[in-house]
């Protein structure tokens, strides 16, 4: 009677096994579908909508076939060169300081989870946050201040830069051993020179990976732009005035009425993808290669 | 000519009083080879101060960032605050005219965040109610049940569904999703629960709506949140799942003893996390939420959401109200992401403070 149980107690527990083996790998599935379903139809309808005039004109007005994203092409890379400029600096400053001066004390875990809090922070916030900062403010010593300009917009994406390459370079000089510090220090290098040409050196595969994750991530932003850099469908390279972004366009073309746009969105969606995924994959290759395991 | 003359005689006598003291003084002067290097180099006690304090300028300028945010969304947001105080997130009005609710009406100057809490409440909760289980059955898929040269491949798409650009989902949501839940799903939903009263759709035939912005916040949460359950999940020493399975159990009992309920703590930081995400995120809810500013039973309804009533409204706000009433959604959703995610970091630190950090 009792074996009897036990048997069936067995056969309980090994079908709840497999239940959940089966459950396990079902989700698995799920989870790759719809990822295997963005792709294939990102691919199929962005490839056919891909050609020369994509690249080199600009939009045509509104219900008008044709055209191009050019603007759009070239804003986003006055807007994520100006966000680079500002972003990575200070992070990788920030991330030595946590590093290599702040290490366990107050200020650096201050530092720390203000980054972690600045990073939570929701897009739309930042642009709003940027608006009133920079683009509501009438006042001649704030530069670009008073429109919307692509200044603004370079802003906020620079600031949400901020947080990933500074912690990323925070973990990867953390990882660079000991003994190398002391024996640059040894050979009488001034301390400032030490951490620039032979710790930040030693990490730098890691830290350029943090800041490509940072540059993939921003290059897709939408929502902190919109009340910032606003969108401009002619060509403009200006600082001072409205810029186009491919994601602003993507936007404005999915919620268009017109099929020549939502056509124009997918082939820009194909790019920005393309962008973001080789960039993506760049930071996987140079991690996986052994130089600084463990990065990202 | 004579000018040149006369500077190269006021010259001469200098370089030559230089020499002559030079020479005086052999060996006393002269510095060693290192530390000429050394005084070549400058003076690198200051450098190094100045290096230090450009440093921590670097790291100070990301308090100031953030309390610049918060002061600015303070001061932008006052009109309304004076106005309504804290009422703003509780209000409700009724039209005159149908005596019907009514919570949004910037043209007469009506303000009230409240359908806009609560669509966000509900995609969110609907979004961790679809990928919660997902996310912990991927996890455990990779962490314990896959074999090793899938495991990479695995983890590399789902840090690619991370990686995709919020307005590209969107744009997916528009096409494909809610065109498939118009067509098949809300129908399907509607026959077999309607009488729950949770799935309605006669009055919104669209497809837009929340289970549309639940579901697409879902697919968009789920790579953060399984990834860091795996992460917790690979913390748990190996001891603990050899000595459950030492003990006779099952793979999936060793699992739950051994792994899950060791990482559990970190598993719900996870999911704050993921929470914390799907708060805020903003183009893809805006782009198949509706945009109506209103409140239904029904979750196949049109509603909006705090994030996409800003991205919507905002440049096209008809007042220094309407604006300045967008701003404090902002600042709510601003103060709501920072305790969420405070609250999930110090559940994520108490775990991997507490446990090895690298197991394998």
């Amino acid at each position: 009677m009792s074996a009897d149980r036990y048997r069936l107690r067995f056969h309980i527990r090994s079908l709840t096994d497999n239940l959940v083996t089966v459950l396990a790998v079902l989700a698995t599935l799920i989870v790759v579908a719809p990822l295997a379903a963005i792709f294939g139809y990102l691919i199929y309808k962005g490839a056919s909508s891909l050609n020369l005039a994509f690249f080199v004109q600009i939009p045509k007005p509104e219900g008008e076939p044709g055209g191009g994203m050019a603007n759009a092409i070239v804003g986003s890379g006055v807007l994520l060169g100006l966000a680079s400029l500002i972003g990575i600096p200070l992070g990788i400053g920030g991330g030595i300081f946590l590093a290599e001066f702040g290490r366990g004390t107050k200020l650096a875990n201050a530092v720390r989870f203000t980054a972690d809090v600045l990073n939570g922070v929701p897009s739309i916030v930042m642009g709003l946050a940027v608006y009133s900062l920079v683009v509501s403010v009438h006042s001649s010593w704030i530069p670009f201040s008073g429109h919307f300009s692509a200044f603004s917009g370079g802003v906020a994406l620079g600031i949400m830069m901020i947080p990933t390459v500074c912690r990323t370079t925070e973990e990867m000089l953390l990882m660079v051993p000991h003994a190398v510090r002391e024996a640059a220090l040894g050979l009488g290098v001034p301390n400032w020179r030490s951490v620039l040409s032979i710790t930040l050196k030693t990490a730098s595969p890691g830290i350029i990976t943090g800041c490509m994750l940072a540059f993939a991530r921003v290059a897709g932003e939408t929502a902190p732009l919109l009340f910032t850099a606003l969108g401009n469908s002619f060509m403009n390279a200006n600082l001072n005035e409205p810029i186009d972004a491919l994601p602003l366009r993507i936007y404005n073309y999915a919620i268009s009425p017109y099929d020549d746009q939502h056509r124009l969105a997918w082939g820009g969606a194909l790019v920005l993808i393309a962008l973001i995924v080789l960039a993506v994959s760049l930071v996987r290759y140079v991690t996986s290669r052994g130089v600084l395991k463990g990065a990202s | 000519m004579p000018d040149i003359r006369v500077s190269q005689a006021h010259l001469q006598p200098e370089l030559a009083t230089r020499t002559e003291k030079s020479s005086t003084e052999p060996g006393a002067e002269e510095p060693s080879t290192i530390r000429r290097f050394l005084l070549s180099r400058g003076n690198s006690a200051a450098a190094d101060r100045a290096f230090h304090l450009l440093m921590v300028f670097c790291a100070l300028s990301i308090f100031a960032i953030v309390g610049l945010i918060a002061w600015r969304l303070v001061v932008s947001s006052q009109i309304t605050w004076n106005k309504f105080g804290f009422h703003f997130f509780y209000q409700t009005f009724t039209d005159t005219v149908t005596h019907q609710p009514m919570y949004w009406d910037p043209v007469n100057g009506l303000f009230s965040a409240v359908p806009f809490i609560y669509g966000t409440l509900v995609s969110s909760f609907l979004a961790l109610l679809i990928a919660v289980p997902l996310a912990i059955g991927l996890a455990v898929f990779l962490t314990e049940m896959c074999p090793r040269p899938l495991r990479g491949p695995l983890a590399f798409l789902t840090e690619l569904l991370a990686a995709i650009p919020s307005v590209i989902y969107g744009l997916w949501a528009v096409f494909v999703l809610v065109p498939l839940l118009r067509e098949y799903v809300n129908p399907a939903l509607m026959r077999t629960l309607g009488w729950t009263g949770l799935f309605d759709d006669s009055m919104n035939p669209t497809g837009l709506g929340f289970l549309a912005g639940g579901m697409i916040l879902a697919i968009m949460i789920l790579p953060i949140i399984s990834s860091l359950t795996r992460e917790v999940m690979t913390a748990v020493p190996h001891a603990q799942r050899e000595a459950v399975l030492a003990l006779g159990a099952t793979r999936w009992e060793m699992v739950r003893v051994g792994v899950l309920r060791n990482a559990r703590i970190g598993i719900v930081g996870g999911v704050i996390l993921g929470l914390g995400r799907a708060l805020g995120e903003t183009m893809a809810v805006t782009m198949v939420i509706g945009n109506t500013p209103e409140i239904h039973k029904s979750l196949l309804a049109n509603g909006s959401s705090m994030a996409a009533v800003i991205a919507n409204e905002f440049t096209e706000a008809v007042s220094d109200m309407h604006r300045s009433a967008l701003i404090e959604i902002g600042l709510a959703l601003f103060i709501v992401t920072i305790i969420v995610n405070a609250f999930a970091q110090l559940l994520m630190w108490a775990v991997t403070r507490g446990a090895p950090s690298q197991v394998h």
